[in-house]
């Protein structure tokens, strides 16, 4: 089939784990986007989920550390981290190994990817999960785009992966969705935690939305620390997404900081042509 | 490197329930296993997550161990805040990206 659904969302843990410290207004509004954005996913009716996300040491360190990666499994898990910290019940999530090998074979022609048949999800799948797949029944296909530890894969390299992916899935009989979940400016876990450069989030969002690569490849490493922190490389995730539907544009449901959530909560849709 | 040795301490910590068991039954054993300095092993033995941090551990690995010591939210904000006041500026790792840039 193709590529029927893509869309990005944030992934910080703060929002499950401590969901009930943010202002009860914005926190619904969040919520029901989330809820929005699952509606749209299902009534894409995929096959499989691809979630394009940035593991946070889970089961990538330095010691042997991909650029990317694809899950090749028939079962995840998740949370990888305390169930009580996330607010999240640890369980199994489906794979599709199958899927999953095709892609990277198609993949591999352009983009250098890694493989695991063993991954265990942390906050930065599970909380996307926990809002779009609730009854964990969409075979989920993982991607982790090293945003942790420099040296990172330079921006027109993620857009690329989007691109290839794309191809990949468009070549599959499968209707498949895709998500992307990062942050933009954030500090998470320093002394600047809750810190939110909110002008920095809206002109990338705007890039975003309306798919200007040129734009959304033109940072360096250091202006995006400078500017939007060491939580802000995670854009990559982003401009996968954009990658993957170069020629479109998107939707933004909702964009909003809640400092207590440590990122710029953010719900979006891009359009699938 | 040790910085290194204790990011990946850490990192083991946080996400092997065995090194974690080891962690309970004979700390001092499972540091032997890492190449650390002096300062580090005092950091490490007495939780201080403002050093830890000083010293220049990511905040996605060092979270977790403040959690693993039972640390709340706030308080391992306020514990790497702290270590800032005591100890001065990140000294090495991620949070130094611009540190060249910056002199």
């Amino acid at each position: 089939m193709s590529l029927v659904f893509a869309g990005a969302c944030s992934h910080a843990p703060g929002i499950t784990g401590r969901s009930e410290r943010a202002d009860p207004k914005l926190r619904e509004e969040f919520y029901r986007n989330l809820g929005r954005i699952r509606e749209c996913l299902e009534a894409a009716r995929p096959d499989a989920l691809i979630v394009v996300a940035a593991e946070h040491f889970a089961n990538f360190f330095m010691d042997n550390m991909p650029a990317y990666c694809m899950g090749m499994s028939d079962e995840y898990e998740g949370p990888i981290e305390d169930e009580e910290w996330l607010a999240i019940k640890r369980r199994k999530i489906p794979g599709n190994p199958d899927l999953s090998k095709r892609i990277i074979c198609d993949v591999m022609q352009k983009i250098d990817l890694a493989y695991a048949e063993e991954w265990k999800f942390d906050h930065g799948i599970m909380v996307p999960l926990h809002f779009l797949t609730p009854r964990y029944d969409l075979p989920v296909v993982p991607v982790n785009i090293n945003c942790q530890g420099p040296p990172l894969s330079p921006l027109h390299r993620a857009y690329e992966l989007g691109r290839t992916l794309r191809a990949a899935c468009d070549a599959q009989p499968e209707r498949i969705a895709l998500l992307g979940t990062g942050g933009m400016s954030h500090w998470p876990c320093t002394p600047d935690s809750g810190k939110i450069n909110v002008p920095w989030d809206k002109a990338f969002l705007d890039s975003f939305i309306h798919n200007r690569r040129e734009d959304l490849i033109s940072y360096t490493d250091e202006e995006i620390f400078a500017d939007a922190g060491q939580g802000g490389f995670e854009i990559r995730t982003f401009l996968t997404v954009a990658g993957a539907t170069e020629g479109s544009t998107g939707e933004l449901l909702f964009y909003a900081p809640i400092p207590v959530y440590a990122v710029g909560c953010t719900v979006a849709t891009m359009a699938v042509e | 490197m040790s910085l290194y040795c204790i990011q990946k301490l850490l990192y083991q910590l946080n996400r092997d329930p065995y090194t974690r068991q080891r962690y309970h039954d004979n700390f001092e054993s499972l540091l032997e296993e890492y190449e650390l300095t002096k300062e580090e092993l005092g950091a490490i033995r007495e939780g201080d997550i403002g050093l830890l941090y000083v010293m220049g551990v990511n905040g996605q690995i060092l979270m977790h161990y403040s959690a693993l010591i039972g640390q709340e939210w706030d308080e391992y904000i306020h514990a790497m805040k702290e270590g800032v006041k005591s100890h001065g500026p990140v000294r090495a790792g991620i949070y130094t990206l611009l540190k060249g840039s910056e002199s």
